[in-house]
């Protein structure tokens, strides 16, 4: 993680000696959303608490559980513990990236007028957004890339490259759908301080019911089938059955994206309807 | 040429029951330091954020910089610099990463470590933005909002909390942004800011503006009575005294319409009976006098 944080600051450095500090001329949108991306980037590393819960926890997670369960076999399938916990593991890091870490600093920066700063100068409004779900993805998909990795090396769990799209295209809409959610959340908070419990304890109890810590064979029917609502479920269903020795085919289950979709138009719909860039609290 | 920079006629905006603003006129010319004061809740943050683009109004005219801010787009905001009243560092990002990050959003940007100067922040440059002390955090959301070189500057009540000494120091940025030919629309709760730095001030108290003038001569303070007054000394009553006066707990105060004549007149009476008035005061009303007599006086 340090060498990351590193390379970004050796990258910026290098590209300030290259470049004069001043410029003249109309960036074009894309480079404007890399502009912004690249320091969202950096403000995201910076920050501790990203670093430990978004990217350090799920790789404590995938650990602790392997550790224990190592090679119990688990499921209906009866498929390794390690081989289990690396997809499950790798849905809690999407969404600790695309939607818990976005929905506190998002909130923070809208509550200390950060975010109407930024809008005050002639950024549009849809680059700042596109740069922050860029951000966020980009954040969830490299801490799953770790997780991967992780698993391939130290726990001899192989991600079948049949199915590879399937995951990758998994992960991706699993990540847009929780950004979308995450702005939608964003305007039901009022205070930066409400943002951390809040997110907390709408995914604590998911992350439980839908076969991340626990495969959900183990638990009753009603619980499933409460599960089977949220998008938590349908993410990491996704990327177990892309995971699973078992599946046959491109590992892409098409009615798990159909209803993470749905969640991903309800997300944006909300965003979009409700999202502010001025402070809540204080306009209250 | 017009040479106006901000034209507001008849602006009112309304919430639900109240009229925050009731019908104001404004005029800022280019080049000007235009000071806006009123106290809370008397609709002064209401027409900023209308002027800067954040909020709408409900009826009236309001152009700035020749458009309409609440259908301005990149381009307005290219020539207009905000500097709001309350927002935090960029997180993460230390002062010359933030000034890289909102250089990036202008089209031309004026240069980053010559703004940095401006503001008073070298040395600064790798600190983390909410490692900066307060005094230091609102020079760089001065700086920030400099970045982008605009003909227009909206400052919120910069100074609010910064030390006599810093205090000063922003002053003389602000007068380095009129040295740069830039137009200044400034708030404030401190008089002797506004006295300092405007060329002319207005003054808004419930939705209306209520006074508009120079520093000098708002609200007719140049025609207002100079106040001259001394301790009573020991064994005089005031009725012994040559001029009208009022007297509150043995302090005399008198208000004088000519108040040369009028010292001399007391300095001949005094002289005469061997008196000295060792606490004499002879005090205009400051801008401070006439502001609450403008705005209803002190609660």
């Amino acid at each position: 993680m340090i060498l990351l944080i590193r390379f970004i600051r050796r990258y910026l450095k290098k590209r300030r000696a290259a470049q004069p500090e001043r410029r003249s001329g109309k960036r074009t949108p894309l480079q404007l959303v890399a502009h912004q991306t690249r320091y969202e980037l950096l403000a995201f590393f910076r920050n501790k608490q990203s670093r430990f819960f978004t990217v350090a926890l799920p790789i404590i997670f995938l650990v602790i559980f392997v550790s224990v369960f190592g090679n119990d076999k688990l499921g209906p399938t009866g498929i390794k513990a390690s081989t289990y916990y690396v997809p499950g593991i790798s849905a809690l890091a999407v969404v600790a990236g695309s939607f818990v870490n976005l929905v506190i600093s998002v909130t923070a920066q809208r509550e200390t007028g950060v975010l109407k700063r930024r809008r005050a100068t002639p950024v549009p409004a849809w680059v700042l957004i596109a740069a922050r779900a860029l951000t966020a993805v980009v954040v969830a998909l490299g801490v799953m890339t770790i997780l991967l990795l992780l698993g391939r090396f130290a726990y001899g769990v192989t991600l079948p490259s049949r199915t590879l799209p399937g995951v990758i295209l998994t992960a991706v809409v699993g990540a847009i759908t929780f950004v979308c959610l995450g702005f939608a959340l964003t305007t039901a908070i009022k205070t930066e301080d409400a943002a951390q419990p809040m997110v907390q304890a709408i995914m604590l109890p998911l992350y439980f019911i839908s076969g991340i810590f626990i495969p959900n064979v183990n638990l009753p029917r009603w619980l499933r089938d409460v599960a089977m609502v949220f998008p938590v479920q349908h993410l990491s269903d996704g990327l177990h059955h892309a995971f699973d020795p078992a599946t046959h085919g491109s590992g892409i289950v098409w009615i798990d994206l159909g209803v993470l979709a749905l969640w991903m138009a309800a997300g944006l719909a909300i965003a979009l309807w409700r999202f502010t860039w001025t402070p809540v609290a204080a306009a209250a | 040429m017009d040479d106006a920079v901000i034209t507001v006629r008849g602006l009112r905006k309304r919430y639900a029951a109240v009229e925050a603003v009731a019908g104001i006129d404004l005029e800022v010319s280019r080049g000007e330091i235009f000071a806006f004061l009123g106290p809370n809740g008397a609709g002064k943050t209401t027409t900023v954020e209308i002027l800067e683009g954040f909020r709408r109004r409900s009826d009236g005219e309001v152009r700035v910089l020749g458009v309409d801010p609440a259908h301005a787009g990149s381009a307005w905001r290219n020539r207009v610099g905000t500097v709001l009243q309350e927002s935090a560092a960029e997180p993460g990002l230390t002062v010359r990463e933030c000034m890289q990050l909102y250089a990036g959003y202008y089209d031309a940007p004026r240069d980053i470590g010559e703004t940095i100067a401006l503001v008073g922040l070298q040395g600064t440059e790798e600190t983390l933005g909410d490692q900066l002390s307060g005094g230091q955090r609102r020079r760089l959301d001065v700086a920030l909002g400099l970045i982008g070189d605009p003909e227009l500057i909206f400052l919120d009540e910069p100074t609010t909390g910064f030390d006599p000494s810093a205090r000063r120091a922003a002053w003389s940025v602000i007068e380095g942004l009129r040295e740069l030919g830039k137009t200044v629309f400034l708030t404030t709760h401190y008089m002797d800011e506004a006295e300092n730095l405007a060329d002319r001030i207005a003054v808004i108290a419930g939705g209306r503006i209520v006074a508009e003038g120079t520093p000098q001569t708002l609200g007719g303070r140049e025609r207002m009575a100079t106040r001259i007054s001394f301790t009573l000394p020991d064994g005089i009553g005031s009725d012994d005294l040559p001029l009208r006066a009022s007297t509150q707990n043995g302090r005399v105060a008198i208000e004088s319409e000519r108040p040369l004549a009028d010292l001399k007149e007391l300095a001949d009476w005094a002289l005469a009976r061997g008196l000295e008035l060792p606490d004499l005061d002879v005090r205009q009303p400051s801008l401070e006098d006439v502001y609450l007599q403008l705005t209803g006086g002190p609660e």
